[in-house]
């Protein structure tokens, strides 16, 4: 018998476990995945529990319910992975040895990174939304919240879906509207990029809709603190800001294990072939979703895209033949821009997001790089595609691994 | 793309200002791109960063990010910001001939 072991047990690694059971002899591999505890949350989803839309019950379900029979869950924490002895030992003492090995751990915030930011003020009137425990807060700080200036400061590139502290700050835009204080509420969106995101063409385009709702953008603000009794924030070029509601995308930073393993970069991002997904370290271990320290977006959409590939290799690698360099950075988000509309954008890593009609080359019935209510409708069914249709591994429907440029013009 | 008269030579340069051909490098070069974005002139801490950069680039292929820089020198993140004012990042990768970072994604 060889053993396939899977590390983590989110979009990425659930996905592969069904995927690579369906495609190995159950008569001959074990497959095993572990994670440490059994709430899979939908990520895409902590963004709207701020403004109510989405509650606790709509985001997180049990893992054990998507890994599929045949696959081994194992809860615990990971200690270290061994890749010269090719196991990897758990917290609980037990040891996992491997043939093949599938690093899906994802990618975690770290507050701590910026001086003062978990200080005096922290979920109190300063909150994340990229845990369930920050959205909530921010929800309950979001219900109170009347008047004043709510700032929003990404720390550091990369973050988790690069897009959604723009639709956080769209959305807050439709809320304070529907709670008639628009206009006492000033709205800050400071990134330590040079524009509203990082494509430029998207930029122009998200950074034109910022403008129009009134949403101050401070570029180049690179957080060095935050003083919580003050309300400020600073940026290592000591311009200070002041806040009465501070929203944090903190630092992202790949899984401790791959940390104390050594396998990780500066941030913890496991160093991988951005072609193949072949870890640099290993021959053995290959790396998808979060955890990887390619220059694609860090998205579920990027994971699904990977996850194609990263199949053939697998069995290539196991079969003893040539890797296929097939991953293109190929990612697909929905930025919703608040008042049931959204954008809908499509790039990879050469390919700037274009405009056109998605997935149908010409029909639709979804636009490229505008705003429509097809977008927004088409965010909202994610989620029931997510949890049926990406978790258990299956190919979506008339959307390519690879970016194809039908249909889109430039 | 747009070629330019850089410390006597003809230098090739993309729309953000980086080198298109990284062979063409040299310290005056560096010194000239540095004047042109208002640092004027490179002192050791400056140059500290840039060779850095420079051979971090070589072995890894890509720019080095702010905190790689600031762990493996000992110019902290406080004095790379005084030094490469706003986005020191980007400015150090393009005084230092290499491409724009990719920790921007």
């Amino acid at each position: 018998m060889r053993n396939l072991v899977i590390l983590g047990g989110g979009t990425a690694g659930t996905m592969m476990s069904a995927k690579m059971r369906r495609a190995l002899d159950p008569k001959e591999w074990s497959i095993t995945i572990v994670d440490q505890d059994n709430e899979h949350i939908y990520q895409p989803g902590l963004l709207f529990i701020p403004f109510g839309i989405y509650r606790a019950k709509d985001v997180v379900k049990p893992r054990s319910r998507y890994v599929p029979s045949g696959v081994d869950l194992v809860l615990s924490e990971i200690d270290v992975i061994d890749h010269e002895a090719n196991e990897v030992r758990l917290a609980d003492g037990s040891t996992l040895p491997y043939d093949f090995l599938v690093i899906a751990t994802g990618s975690r915030i770290v507050p701590a990174e910026v001086e003062g930011l978990t200080g005096p003020g922290w979920h109190e009137n300063i909150f994340d939304f990229y845990t369930l425990e920050g959205a909530q807060g921010l929800f309950r700080a979001l219900e109170r919240f009347e008047e004043g200036r709510l700032v929003l400061n990404v720390a550091e590139m990369p973050i988790k879906c690069p897009v959604a502290p723009l639709e956080f700050m769209f959305l807050a835009d439709w809320y304070f509207h529907q709670k008639g204080v628009r206009d006492k509420v000033e709205l800050v969106y400071a990134t330590p990029l040079d524009g509203a995101f990082t494509k430029p063409r998207a930029s122009s385009l998200l950074g034109g809709l910022l403008e129009k709702k009134g949403v101050k953008v401070e570029t180049l603000f690179n957080v060095s603190s935050v003083d919580g009794e003050a309300r400020t924030i600073s940026s290592w070029d000591e311009r200070v800001l002041s806040y009465d509601l501070l929203v944090t995308i903190p630092t992202h930073m790949g899984s401790e294990a791959v940390e104390r393993s050594g396998l990780g970069d500066d941030l913890a991002f496991v160093p991988t072939n951005k072609h193949t997904l072949q870890a640099d370290a290993a021959e053995n271990i290959f790396v998808i979703g979060d955890a990887t320290n390619l220059p694609s977006s860090k998205a579920g959409s990027v994971a699904h895209f990977q996850g194609e590939v990263l199949e053939k290799n697998l069995l290539r690698a196991i079969e003893g033949r040539e890797l296929l360099p097939d991953f293109d950075g190929h990612a697909n988000c929905f930025i919703e821009s608040g008042f049931d509309k959204a954008v809908l954008i499509d790039f990879n890593y050469d390919t700037e997001p274009l405009p056109g009609r998605f997935p149908l080359p010409g029909v639709g019935p979804m636009s490229l790089l505008q705003e429509s209510e097809a977008n927004h409708w088409g965010k909202m069914a994610f989620r029931w595609i997510y949890w049926n249709q990406l978790l258990a591994g299956k190919e979506l429907p008339l959307v390519d691994s690879k970016m194809s440029l039908l249909g889109k013009w430039s | 793309m747009t070629t330019e008269l850089l410390a006597g030579l003809n230098i090739e340069l993309d729309a953000e200002g980086f080198l298109v051909n990284a062979d063409q490098w040299t310290p005056e070069i560096a010194e000239e791109i540095a004047r042109r974005s208002g640092i004027e002139p490179l002192t050791d801490r400056h140059w500290t960063v840039i060779d850095f950069c420079r051979k971090d680039a070589a072995d890894q292929g890509t720019p080095p990010t702010i905190r790689r820089i600031t762990k493996n020198t000992d110019v902290s993140t406080k004095e790379i910001y005084q030094l490469f004012p706003k986005g020191p990042g980007i400015l150090a990768s393009r005084i230092a001939g290499l491409t724009k970072p990719k920790g921007c994604i």
